[in-house]
């Protein structure tokens, strides 16, 4: 699919204060373009989601620049807000048995007449999209009553319908199993290439040496570095940004896959002469 | 595509197991496992391998195994990796289906219509002086569209004297409440709310009450309690505001303390009042009955309700997103507090409209939108027309209940309660398990 808009956010001294549901937020500047997966990083309380929700318009910041294509977020209405970026938050709870169509559809909300409601031919390419990500059969199912990797899949189809160039995705894959993270990933990965600029939080460092090619690293709402990951996400750095050991090493791939070498990172297990338990 | 059958597992909800399922019968269908980006797909994860751990009891399910038909139409050939070969034939298929859903909608809501009308017919004709379908068509046509001729001058009174004021009453107070029923369940995310959430039957109960008491004429007491019911809700509304900083917890707290504050009042009003006189007078009113409608009392609230009615079908798509959760929906661009402020104001208006019409009729708000979503779905689009027909027909019904069943007329609110909770549960029977 052809992402319309050029894609890219930028932030230029954002600070947010203690408001509801966040953490402080000082000076933080950063910029991710089309094509870039952008990973923040950072321990709970680093500022991370509460950056996100700057982003999403839901949090309007105490002072800085937001910029989405060229654009100050501040002369942007909503509905044009929400036709340049959209938001894949970790699930949707809602006591109604609404379907998976239904909840991909929504994303035609910001194209449509603030009076109208989606038509079929909404519905049709709402469709589309959940078959674009191979869940076109799970339509008609009730969202609740989808796993959570299926659910993950729906609420990326809702962002596809948004035809957004930007997608926000707040720890994606914190609710799924391994097979899921992994291609909820993947599917997170090819959309970037595809044009759009993907930013998501995650807790897994090597989500962002796997699959990304940009790394926002965030302790107490201060950016402390920023960089392709195989630069900045380092054993020292994520030692020092979790207090805890880790190491990040490259691991070669068998052959047959255009990427021979892929880095990972794992944590080193404590020394037994240093029993963390039972001090 | 011939497709074995599948040793299906127990649960559909288990995502590992159906995709586990998915790659026994159709590799292509597990496409971004492996047939993904070239640089992505880790070798060994292929789903087979992963299956026999995963798969469950042969035949569990029979929903499951439907359900591998849906696969093997759109993932096996639709389905694809990002990007690349949409709309296979399995999309089309399903997408037809979708838009003949659409049509069903409106057939749907079409026949419901015509099902109301039928139903309005027959009560015409129901009572101590009951008439034949035929009869009343006949007058209706004459007295309405000038159709056919003069009616005997009984039949006439009857259909259009007696029985019509009470007819549209039970057709506008069954619409107003469930339809207002529906929108708070659907704008408070709660399926267990009802009209009365927000303290404004208590409050136009109070009303009615004390005009009674202090004998004011039924016009008086119309807009007294209109009024009341409308103070009630703006209380409500307060205390969330300066309390909870409108939170919708506190507004559905704040909403329990104020019907509470007024039906202490109630209560105290029927402690002052006379025994032999006011005293069953305001413990009928509040009882419900739509005995009293007359043609005349029925013009403004027939406005009223229509007007609101308007703007809830004005919000109907944008209130549906809203029940996904307020981030989300406002991330789609969806101005939350002129929604919110839009379906309260017209949702309190309605149900304080159809309280001074008709006094307390409960449980008409709470289970019509049940019966309605089970029907049509939970988006509100589809829901608001479909919820007002059934709660039209529905109160019609048991107004017919309350006027024939006995040589009395049966108080309405006790009737609702008693039809609608053996109704309630056998509904949450069979579909409860969906909702909650």
């Amino acid at each position: 699919m052809a992402v319309i808009d050029p894609a890219d956010v930028e932030v230029k001294g954002l600070s947010f204060g203690y408001g509801r549901g966040g953490h402080r937020i000082t000076d933080v500047s950063i910029s991710v373009r089309s094509t870039e997966v952008c990973c923040l990083l950072g321990p709970n309380g680093a500022g991370k989601t509460t950056l996100l929700r700057c982003l999403l318009g839901l949090l309007k910041p105490e002072s800085g620049i937001v910029r989405i294509s060229g654009r100050d977020i501040d002369t942007l209405t909503p509905r044009e807000l929400a036709r340049r970026v959209a938001y894949v938050p970790q699930s949707t709870s809602s006591p109604f048995p609404f379907t998976a169509l239904d909840i991909a559809v929504m994303g035609r909300t910001p194209h449509l007449g603030v009076l109208e409601a989606p038509g079929a031919a909404d519905r049709r390419g709402a469709l589309a999209q959940l078959d674009r990500l191979g869940i076109a059969h799970l339509a008609d199912r009730s969202f609740a009553a989808l796993s959570g990797g299926e659910r993950q899949l729906v609420l990326l189809a809702r962002a596809l319908v948004q035809q957004a160039a930007i997608l926000i995705l707040d720890e994606p894959t914190a609710a799924l199993d391994y097979g899921n993270e992994v291609r909820t990933l993947h599917v997170v990965a090819e959309l970037a290439r595809e044009g759009h600029a993907v930013i998501m939080t995650t807790h897994q460092p090597s989500h962002a040496l796997t699959y990304s090619n940009r790394a926002v690293l965030m302790r107490g709402g201060v950016v402390i570095a920023d960089g392709h990951p195989d630069d900045v996400v380092t054993g020292e750095r994520l030692s020092d940004l979790y207090g805890v050991p880790v190491h990040v090493t490259g691991v070669t791939l068998p052959p047959g896959h255009d990427r021979r070498e892929v880095r990972t990172c794992v944590p080193i297990p404590a020394p037994r002469s240093a029993p963390l338990l039972g001090r | 595509m011939t497709r074995p059958a599948v040793p299906a597992g127990t649960e559909p909800a288990d995502s590992g197991r159906v995709d586990a399922d998915r790659a026994d019968t159709d590799p292509t269908a597990t496409v971004l496992t492996d047939a993904g980006p070239p640089d992505a797909g880790p070798p060994d994860a292929s789903p087979t391998d992963a299956s026999p751990t995963d798969v469950g009891p042969a035949g569990a399910d029979p929903v499951v195994t439907t359900e591998q038909d849906g696969v093997g139409a759109s993932a096996g050939e639709g389905g694809s990796p990002v990007g690349r070969g949409r709309g296979g034939p399995g999309v089309r298929a399903a997408a037809t289906a979708r838009v003949r859903a659409t049509l069903g909608d409106h057939l749907r809501v079409v026949l419901l219509a015509v099902g109301l009308l039928v139903l309005v017919v027959i009560s015409f004709g129901l009572g101590r002086y009951s008439l034949s379908p035929a009869t009343v068509v006949r007058v209706l046509a004459h007295e309405l569209f000038g159709l056919g001729g003069p009616v005997a001058g009984q039949d006439r009174a009857v259909v259009m004297d007696i029985r019509m004021p009470r007819i549209l009453a039970a057709l506008l107070v069954g619409a107003a409440l469930a339809s207002s029923g529906a929108a708070y369940q659907t704008m408070f995310r709660n399926p267990l709310v009802s009209p009365e959430i927000l303290g404004v039957a208590a409050g136009a109960g109070f009303g009615a009450s004390v005009s009674i008491l202090i004998g004011l004429d039924t016009t008086l007491l119309q807009i007294i309690s209109f009024g009341s019911g409308l103070l009630a809700a703006v209380l409500s509304l307060t205390i969330a505001r300066v309390v909870g900083k409108g939170s919708l917890i506190i507004l559905v707290l704040g909403g329990i303390i104020i019907g509470a504050m007024f039906n202490a009042l109630i209560s105290s009003v029927q402690y002052f009042a006379n025994p032999e006189t006011t005293l069953p007078e305001i413990t009928f009113w509040l009882f419900g009955s739509l005995a009293r409608a007359s043609m005349h009392g029925l013009i403004v609230p027939a406005i009223i309700v229509a007007v609101c009615l308007t703007l809830l079908y004005a919000v109907r798509w944008q209130l549906t997103v809203l029940a996904t959760g307020d981030d989300e929906a406002r991330s789609l661009g969806v101005n939350r507090t002129r929604i919110w402020a839009l379906t309260i104001g017209a949702s309190t208006l309605m149900t304080a409209t159809a309280v001074s019409v008709a006094g307390i009729i409960g449980w008409v708000g709470l289970v019509v939108p049940h019966l309605a979503r089970f029907t049509v779905g939970p988006s509100f689009n589809r829901l608001l027309p479909v919820t007002a027909l059934i709660g039209a027909g529905y109160l019609l019904a048991v107004d017919d209940v309350a006027r024939t069943a006995s040589s009395l007329d049966l108080p309405l609110g006790i009737l609702t309660a008693l039809i609608g909770a053996p109704f309630f549960v056998a509904l949450l029977a069979k579909a409860g398990r969906q909702w909650l």
